[in-house]
């Protein structure tokens, strides 16, 4: 048996590179340096006197990120694959209303992460389930909605990249930035 | 019969100028691999190096036989027999194989192959594949192309001959995208990334300024459709690879993501997280329209179609711990089919149908594993700290993941890696950074 066949060609494809809209990726970049502040422990940060917290706003400028994270505490943590917030989360969630109270202008964005012993899309969803317990009881305390949005990274951001139990603890958190 | 199959399926092959089909009778199939059983022997075979018209022609297809050979020899179905055990010599080769020759280095098969450079500067490649205890032809093909495209007569050549010898269709002439990692892991710059199944002709389709992950091929491998993090907002988009345009998918508050086509091409299924709650959505592509699939207090992620598009595979935890659940996509009943210990997420509908394989999470470590759409059957195939995300080779033989072995100092990355259905023949996929996330393509059109 003898075939053939003509067959026009398509000229092959050209991929090019893609051109994605620049975008401030670098805001959320900012909160591996944050945590050297606040990653050491979630008393560590609110442990310190209002006096000193008093100063330390003044020279960090009051309702600022930094004054979040050094007077009151940018974030906080959750046991494995829950979203409950724990009674230390809440103390957190709770100074982090009045303090959003006294600046009117701040808008919020709560990011949600997750350690890194979940699936990625699981923990994309696990991570919006954070962000949004923070914020339904930020919202519960009387901050208005619109003040407040979430963001999920999932596994994708880590404060710490170790696989052993302590960073995995530190990975599981919520962070509320100042936009 | 089976020329007329091989036919239609190059007919498809639009990219060749000419196809030529000769010299193939029907004889009855006495070399074949049965790829289904546990470990199969691997076929011993003689490739030649493929003779060249000219000095430039000559290194072109001394680079054609490279990739036919590691095409078959990373199949793991194929023992090449070293050319230093070839009794032949090559220009007597030319004129016919002598089969005794063959038969005395213990070799099953031959392929003995050239490669002509057209008056036109097309390529014209013949092969001819020898079946050498009968000295008969198994399949012999002439393809025709323009030079540039050298690396995929390679493929479908391997693709000719896997199918000749398995009786499956090959998977060699297709394409992975995945997720190219770079940077620490705090502030990790990860690019989409499309490349050859066996790592040629990568490029990066995003410049990695926006956070992007698990990138999913339409059924026409044209389109790609992923989660990208643009404006700070973690959204489901489609990529074109012939435009090179990214369009965003439903332009809704809240998060959507896990994205994956429908087998027909004209739906995207996802995650939309509401209130942060998430459940599944489809939307058409045409209309725009979003169509509700679960409404439920639990997550709801993960979603895959069966290859019919009736029937949706996800995971939820809506029994306490994430477990497989199946839906029919009119009832939307959920049934759930995963009852062994531990976590089971990502599932992945075969091509074929007749398996779904999923990442398995027990004891503080990952599996990739493969059950029947019922529940029943399963099986683990690999195994690792960090195992996830299986994709299919379309063949549904053939399965692509990725793995991170456990670090304590945070500096171990992630790998593509693939396995067969079996469990055997685990290879890692060279990439040149960290990588995550595959997706195999299906096959060219």
């Amino acid at each position: 048996m003898h075939l053939k066949l003509i067959l026009m060609i398509i000229t092959g494809i050209a991929l090019l590179g893609c051109e994605t809209t620049p975008q401030t990726s670098g805001t959320y970049t900012g909160t591996g340096s944050v945590s050297d502040s606040g990653g050491g422990g979630k008393d560590s940060s609110i442990s310190s006197s209002d006096l000193a917290s008093a100063i330390q706003g003044k020279r960090l400028g009051l309702g600022s990120q930094e004054d979040l994270v050094v007077n009151i505490g940018d974030r906080v943590f959750f046991e494995t694959d829950s979203f409950q917030l724990s009674q230390a989360a809440r103390r957190i969630v709770e100074k982090q209303a009045k303090w959003i109270k006294r600046y009117p202008s701040v808008k919020m964005s709560i990011e949600g992460h997750a350690d890194e012993r979940g699936t990625r899309e699981y923990n994309l969803a696990l991570g919006e389930r954070r962000a949004t317990a923070v914020r339904d009881y930020l919202i519960a305390l009387g901050i208005n909605p619109n003040r407040v949005r979430t963001i999920s990274f999932g596994k994708e951001r880590p404060v710490d990249a170790r696989s052993v139990p302590e960073a995995w603890s530190k990975n599981r958190r919520s962070v509320s930035i100042v936009k | 019969m089976i020329l007329l199959k091989m036919f239609r399926k190059l007919l498809q092959l639009v990219f060749f100028c000419v196809v030529v089909t000769f010299f193939i009778k029907p004889i009855a199939a006495q070399l074949r691999v049965d790829i289904t059983s546990g470990n199969p022997q691997p076929l011993p075979i003689a490739v030649a190096e493929f003779f060249g018209s000219g000095p430039e022609t000559e290194v072109l297809a001394k680079k054609i036989t490279e990739v036919i050979s590691s095409d078959l020899e990373r199949s793991g179905l194929f023992r090449l027999i070293k050319r230093k055990a070839f009794i032949q010599d090559r220009s007597s080769l030319r004129v016919r194989p002598q089969f005794p020759s063959w038969r005395q280095i213990n070799a099953q098969a031959l392929l003995v192959g050239s490669a002509k450079t057209q008056p036109s500067g097309q390529i014209r490649v013949d092969f001819r594949l020898w079946d050498v205890f009968s000295a008969q032809q198994l399949i012999g093909r002439r393809l025709e192309t323009d030079p540039a495209n050298w690396r995929r007569i390679a493929h479908i050549i391997a693709d000719v001959i896997y199918k000749r010898i398995t009786g499956e269709n090959g998977y060699f002439d297709t394409r992975v995208v995945y997720i190219a990692e770079t940077g620490p892991a705090q502030k990790r710059i990860k690019r989409l990334a499309i490349m050859d199944q066996d790592g040629a002709n990568l490029r990066y389709l995003t410049n990695g300024k926006s956070l992007v992950l698990t990138p999913r091929f339409s059924p026409t491998a044209q389109e790609i459709t992923y989660l990208a993090y643009e404006n700070d907002l973690p959204r489901v988009y489609v990529y074109n690879i012939d435009t090179g345009q990214q369009e965003l998918l439903g332009d809704f508050p809240g998060m959507s993501f896990a994205p994956r086509f429908s087998p027909d091409g004209n739906e995207v299924i996802m995650s939309v997280a509401r209130d942060g709650n998430s459940d599944i959505f489809t939307m058409d592509l045409r209309t725009r329209e979003m169509r509700r699939l679960t409404r439920h207090p639990a997550i709801d992620t993960s979603p895959s179609f069966s290859p019919s598009g009736k029937n949706v595979v996800f995971n939820s935890d809506r029994g306490g711990e994430q477990q497989l659940y199946v839906m029919n996509t009119i009832e939307r009943k959920a049934k759930r089919i995963s009852f062994g210990s531990g976590r089971y997420a990502t599932p992945v509908w075969s091509p074929r149908g007749d398996l779904i394989a999923f990442t398995k999470i027990s004891g503080g470590s990952f599996a990739i594993g493969v059950m029947r759409p019922d529940g029943s059957g399963e099986r683990l195939l690999a195994r690792g700290f960090l195992t996830e995300g299986p994709t299919w080779a379309p063949n549904g033989r053939v399965l692509m993941f990725f793995r991170k072995n456990r670090g304590r100092s945070g500096r171990t990355q992630p790998r593509l890696f693939s396995i067969d259905l079996t469990g055997f023949n685990e290879r890692e996929i060279p990439t040149p950074t960290s990588a995550s996330d595959p997706a195999w393509s299906p096959s060219k059109p």
